[in-house]
């Protein structure tokens, strides 16, 4: 099981855009992928999840990857992270 | 018979300025309701999962067949839409609610699906962030075409006028693509915000659009003529001929001065001659940033942080603040942000901070010598600055600076702020610079000296001019006597441009001066290369920069030198060539 964390810097957080892109990345992978803010914990393979995480600009969130491809997912997901945080 | 109807008003939320005069063309959304049935046995159950399975993928097979059509006009906005709208068909999270509800509680897969999709929509709705709470509009948006799937219905297309404008409770995501937006006049909604999918489709395509204007709305039948001032946020129906072409005229000059704003917006300010100058806003909280970028400005040269204090209770914690100012860096990202610390005095309505009622508040207990005595109030600001500084590109500013003493000291209390931090672990911009504003005349004369503590001035015109020629212009009595141009003011001004030069610090203006186009030639020949000021301001700023020559603007300047009243030097500087 691989744990990042990242600081969200876009200042609107995670919007419909690349929400959509996220989850389609997410989906390529076999690993469980999930998404952690505070208490709350949610499956990165949904939109809905993840727009009801709410995320904003400057929070602070971990994904957690579980499974076969998790270092390649890992990979992608830092990544994509980087570049919503740039 | 048929009677003149009088012109009637309905009032609303403005979103995308510009004025549409056309016929209603009124859209509503069918209203679905539950059917009730239970399903009897485990057959039916697998047959609605099925169904619902069925009508997901037919729902994901049109859009993609819009997705297509889409890629062909290159409409990338729609695409986007679109594709969020792939992912919410085949969510996860959605399928899962769905099938639980036909599974455990027997409903249908049309009854689990509008279930579910309130839900959705109540949870949305109760969000605390503006966007989110408008996504309900995406969610519904996917369980209507879902439903249409499942009642076997296709999508239908019902074509308007050219020039009409569109009533509607709410446009959905897919209304805004299926519209043929250029067709469209503007439209105005009942329901939505600021962040609504209506408002955000009508900004980005320059549509005129009225939303939250509530049910009287109801009343507009379709083919009415009306007239959308998208900027006031009101709707007028049956306007009478006076009113039509008041809006006309309105309209008219819109269009003039969207392509003129255009015009200028992307264009560098530099002179003929190649002498680049920067233009940066004046704002005073979060939201002023897009205007000041539309206008075309290249940062924040003064973001005066009062409005954190003032017409409250109780001072602003650290986190209140942090919030404040983060927000700012993450909107405005690399772009620079100089931000004053408080400019408070006995003028400003802020009881809990116990000021007393002074004779002079000008002249008085204000701004940093409030903050070099009241250290907590200080400490908390600076804290607060410097935390969210690791999130963007900040400048700091102390107002109100009259002597080398006072900037030390400020630093110092800076100094033990950073090292408080780094001691905490906390993340801030070390590299930050620090500044003064020069706007006390004993802070001009002793330029130099200063510049030896900052990494940059800025000059704040309003309070330097007032402080100079001892005038107060809110005195309609010797209002007369307050002038920028006045040669003592300008002096001063050079003075300390040329201190600043000599010492290697930046120096840029932030007062009232710095937005007045009979300035702008004058100030650049003095050697000025940083504006700030209003958002509104910049655009003609940068049409005199882009108009004039450096050599041109050193020669007012020479030229001013030489004259001995605020008149004359104005006349030269109104001069053409």
């Amino acid at each position: 099981m691989i744990s990042k964390e990242y600081t969200i810097l876009a200042p609107e957080g995670i919007h419909a855009r690349p929400a959509t892109a996220l989850v389609r990345l997410v989906k390529k992978f076999k690993s469980g992928i999930s998404l952690k803010k505070g208490e709350k914990m949610i499956q990165l393979n949904s939109m809905l999840n993840i727009l009801a995480l709410s995320t904003k600009g400057g929070d602070r969130v971990s994904v957690v990857i579980d499974g076969e491809d998790e270092d390649e997912a890992a990979l992608a997901l830092d990544v994509f992270f980087k570049d919503l945080i740039a | 018979m048929t009677t003149t109807k009088e012109p009637r008003r309905i009032g609303g939320i403005g979103v995308s300025p510009g004025i549409a005069i056309g016929p209603a063309f009124v859209m509503r959304r069918e209203v679905v309701a539950v059917t009730g049935i239970t399903l009897t046995n485990a057959a039916e159950v697998a047959a609605e999962i099925g169904r619902f399975d069925e009508a997901v993928s037919q729902s994901v097979a049109e859009v993609e067949a819009l997705i297509a059509g889409l890629t062909d006009a290159g409409n990338d906005e729609g695409l986007d839409i679109l594709e969020t709208q792939t992912e919410f068909l085949t969510d996860p999270q959605l399928r899962n609610d769905v099938v639980q509800r036909i599974e455990e509680q027997f409903r249908t897969a049309h009854d689990a699906l509008v279930g579910v999709t309130d839900a959705l929509v109540q949870l949305f709705l109760n969000m605390d962030d503006a966007y989110m709470r408008a996504r309900h509009a995406d969610v519904r948006d996917a369980g209507d075409r879902i439903l249409r799937h499942l009642g076997g219905r296709a999508q239908q297309t019902r074509t308007y006028p050219e020039g009409c404008i569109i009533i509607a409770d709410d446009l959905s995501p897919s209304d805004t693509i299926a519209l043929d937006l250029t067709r469209v006049a503007g439209f105005a909604t009942q329901m939505g915000g600021k962040t609504s999918h209506a408002a955000i489709v009508a900004k980005a395509r320059g549509i005129p659009a009225v939303v939250g204007c509530g049910p009287l709305l109801d009343g507009i039948k379709e083919g009415e003529w009306l007239v959308l001032d998208g900027q006031a946020g009101e709707l007028v129906l049956h306007p009478d001929d006076a009113t039509t072409d008041s809006y006309r005229e309105k309209q008219q000059h819109f269009a003039e001065e969207i392509a003129w704003l255009k015009s200028l917006r992307d264009v560098p300010a530099v002179t003929k001659d190649g002498c680049a100058v920067q233009l940066l806003a004046n704002i005073s909280e979060p939201a002023d940033l897009d205007q000041a970028f539309e206008n075309g400005g290249e940062g924040v040269g003064l973001l005066r942080t009062e409005l954190l204090f003032l017409g409250r209770d109780s001072l602003p914690d650290e986190e209140e603040q942090f919030e404040f100012y983060q927000k700012i860096a993450l909107k405005a990202g690399k772009r620079p942000v100089t931000i004053r610390t408080i400019d408070i005095g006995g003028d400003k309505e802020a009881p809990y901070l116990g000021l007393a009622k002074e004779e002079n508040p000008f002249l008085g207990y204000r701004a940093i010598r409030i903050c070099l005595d009241r250290t907590d109030i200080f400490n908390t600001q600076l804290r607060a600055i410097l935390r969210a500084s690791a999130f963007g590109n900040f400048k700091i500013m102390f107002p109100m600076i009259g002597s080398v003493q006072e900037i030390r000291a400020a630093k110092v209390v800076l100094q033990e702020v950073r090292r408080e931090l780094a001691q905490e672990g906390v993340l801030f911009d070390a590299q930050m610079q620090t500044g003064i504003m020069i706007e006390i005349p004993a802070a001009a004369v002793i330029a130099d000296l200063l510049a030896k503590e900052v990494d940059f001035f800025s000059i704040g015109t309003n309070d330097l001019i007032q402080y100079t020629l001892a005038v107060d212009r809110m005195n309609d009595q010797v209002a007369a006597l307050y002038d920028g141009f006045h040669p003592a003011v300008l002096r001063l001004i050079v003075r300390v441009i040329e201190e600043a030069h000599r010492a290697g610090i930046h120096v840029g203006m932030c007062g009232e001066l710095a937005g007045d186009p009979h300035a702008t030639r004058l100030l650049l020949g003095m050697g000025l290369r940083e504006f700030s000021m209003s958002a509104v301001s910049i655009p003609r700023i940068k049409q005199q920069v882009r108009e004039t020559t450096l050599t041109e603007a050193q020669c007012i300047f020479e030229a001013a030198k030489g004259l001995d009243s605020a008149d004359e030097i104005r006349a030269i500087c109104k001069s053409v060539n």
